[in-house]
């Protein structure tokens, strides 16, 4: 990595703009519209599926695919394809909430430490090192598994526990460089208080960054609930979720793939397309990374 | 130097504290029994199970004093005993060895095949090589490990009959390369492109200059002055990555039935058996700690600059 104080000239120059705004535009249009697909899918999935994901059959136990099933029907004698697609509201759920609480967090922890720094600053960061001792998935698998009753918001709740201090951290370096800059100082000299300085000066000049890192997260908290689940410390079997029909698919899965293989495939869809969202925005806003 | 470790340690104080404490509280602390909790839903134990349970984890005492005893119970390496009666100890003494084999296995892969890409992107840096190498990590990212561990088992273990699909009974090498190589998938994108990156800084300096006028063969350039240069930051994310392993084996271990510590938790879940989930975990997250601490360690002797300029 290039030093931060490296001029603002430099990293212009590195950036022929024209053609690197035509390249780019790819890159951020192909996978921004997979995510609104998907929004759609997870906001209305009855116009994608017309078969009701709990009537099942047990006659069609594992039956592959036949006419009207595209992708045939789980152990249950359920329709597979609009399970599938009924899954996709939670695991989008969960990451939209998840990531939304998180760069909530961030914001307002982020903007406090930098701006108070001191004590306040020493307590946060203290705390997110708390929270960076845990290996994720480990401090997530203790918790849940002392909590019975799991459903979306209990999920997303612990999933925030880990995941607010990496975003702060970053929300947090951001801010720091900002609140030195002259128009802050010169905020406050004029008399503004701290709300208003946070508010009107630091967040929006330090929010861009946070951005590509959400569209990160949210592709990172939807792997992180699936295998949760699919782990069983997750979501629960009356709810449709792509983790849960991973976690029973798993011993049926030599002789019925295809249980495993349409869940995945749509699991791995939507990741991917909030993964490669992400770096491309990240790219936009820090031509410096790529 | 000395300066720096103790600081180090002093600093892992409170993180240790803090970790335990927040495993203790979720476990022990949180509204509800603990015992039925320990139990699992459903499950009812006998008035006298539940007495003697009650003792032995000393929950007939003050909150404070129920952490100091499981803080004492971990630092003496008591795990506390899982709900068949067995010592969770014992079972982590007969599966560490396969968590062990399999974390370093993955972990040389890793190693080996990210600093290799992450070389050739960088030292090709805009062309088709790099074009392809940094797609392929965005891939890797996207895609949920557990997914691939799943298709890497039906592909290349039940169809193509490449690599033994579950257990260890063919030892290692043969049982560990699969498992070992999604494990090392892993952590591949990060390695990657912070190799390309240090190599794209460094590829550029006046030594690499004086090397090509020396005449020096082109490969001898690449590793022993460019590569060997680049690798100081990439060494503290190899250290790092092991302790993300940790998090890895707990999925992987229980797709590919490897009976190491990740197993014992996959089992432990299935079967709610609590004490067994919490025991290893909580062994699990110090190790991790043990490891960073390590990592730190090492790079300050690598880097004399950050030992001398303190924390951040």
């Amino acid at each position: 990595m290039p030093a931060a104080g490296e001029s603002i000239e430099a990293v212009v120059a590195a950036v022929p703009r024209d053609r690197r705004r035509l390249l780019r535009r790819p890159r951020i249009a192909i996978p921004l519209g997979v995510v609104v697909l998907i929004l759609v899918v997870a906001a209305v999935p009855g116009l994608f599926a017309h078969t009701d994901p709990r009537a099942c059959d047990l006659g069609n136990s594992g039956t592959g695919m036949v006419a009207g099933h595209p992708f045939g029907f789980d152990i249950q004698g359920c329709d597979l394809y609009s399970n599938v697609v009924y899954g996709t509201r939670s695991s989008v759920t969960i990451g939209f909430t998840v990531t939304a609480g998180c760069v909530l967090i961030a914001l307002v922890l982020g903007c406090v430490a930098a701006y108070y720094r001191g004590v306040v600053d020493a307590v946060i960061s203290r705390t997110m090192d708390i929270f960076f001792g845990f290996p994720a998935l480990v401090g997530q698998v203790v918790i849940l598994n002392t909590l019975h009753q799991r459903n979306v918001v209990v999920v997303s709740a612990v999933l925030i526990l880990f995941a607010w201090p990496a975003m702060t951290r970053l929300m947090r370096s951001a801010a720091l460089a900002t609140v030195d800059l002259d128009f802050v100082k010169a905020a406050r000299g004029l008399g503004a208080g701290p709300v208003r300085v946070i508010a009107r000066h630091v967040l929006p000049n330090s929010f861009a960054p946070i951005l590509a890192v959400a569209s990160l997260g949210v592709g990172g908290m939807i792997t992180a609930e699936s295998a949760l689940t699919f782990l069983g410390v997750g979501l629960r079997a009356p709810s449709i979720s792509w983790g849960v029909q991973l976690n029973q698919a798993q011993d049926s899965f030599r002789e019925h793939p295809h249980l495993l293989l349409f869940p995945s495939l749509f699991l791995s869809v939507t990741v991917l397309s909030f993964v490669m969202l992400g770096d491309a925005l990240r790219d936009t806003f820090d031509p410096r990374s790529r | 130097m000395t300066g720096y470790v103790i600081r180090r340690l002093v600093g892992m104080v409170p993180v240790v504290l803090g970790t335990t404490l927040l495993i203790f509280a979720a476990v022990y602390a949180l509204p509800g029994d603990p015992i039925k909790a320990l139990a699992g839903p459903g499950r009812v134990l006998s008035p006298s199970v539940e007495d003697a349970l009650r003792e032995r984890f000393h929950l007939d005492q003050p909150l404070w004093s129920q952490y100091g005893h499981y803080l004492g119970g971990l630092v003496r390496g008591d795990l506390g005993i899982d709900l068949q009666g067995q010592e969770v100890s014992a079972l982590v003494a007969r599966a560490w060895p396969y968590t062990l084999q399999l974390g370093l296995t993955a972990w040389a892969i890793m190693a080996v095949v990210g600093i290799s890409l992450g070389t050739f992107a960088g030292m090709r840096q805009g062309g088709t090589v790099d074009w392809v190498v940094l797609t392929g990590t965005t891939v890797v990212v996207g895609v949920p490990y557990f997914v691939v561990a799943y298709v890497a088992q039906i592909l290349l273990g039940v169809n193509l009959g490449w690599f033994p699909t579950s257990g260890v009974r063919e030892g290692w090498p043969a049982s560990y390369l699969l498992p070992a190589a999604v494990l090392a998938l892993f952590g591949i994108p990060e390695l990657v492109r912070l190799t390309r990156a240090s190599i794209i800084e460094n590829r550029y300096a006046d030594y690499v200059d004086t090397a090509i006028a020396k005449g020096l063969p082109h490969r001898m350039i690449v590793v022993r002055h460019i590569l060997r240069n680049s690798l100081v930051p990439v060494v503290s994310v190899l250290g790092l990555s092991l302790g993300y392993m940790v998090s890895g084996t707990v999925l992987i271990e229980g797709i590919f039935n490897i009976p190491g510590l990740g197993y014992v938790v996959f089992n432990g879940i299935s079967q709610q058996n609590g004490p067994v989930v919490v025991g290893v975990c909580s062994l699990l997250v110090l190790v991790y700690l043990m490891i960073n601490l390590l990592v730190d360690i090492v790079y300050g002797l690598l880097d004399p600059r950050i030992s001398l300029a303190g924390r951040r």
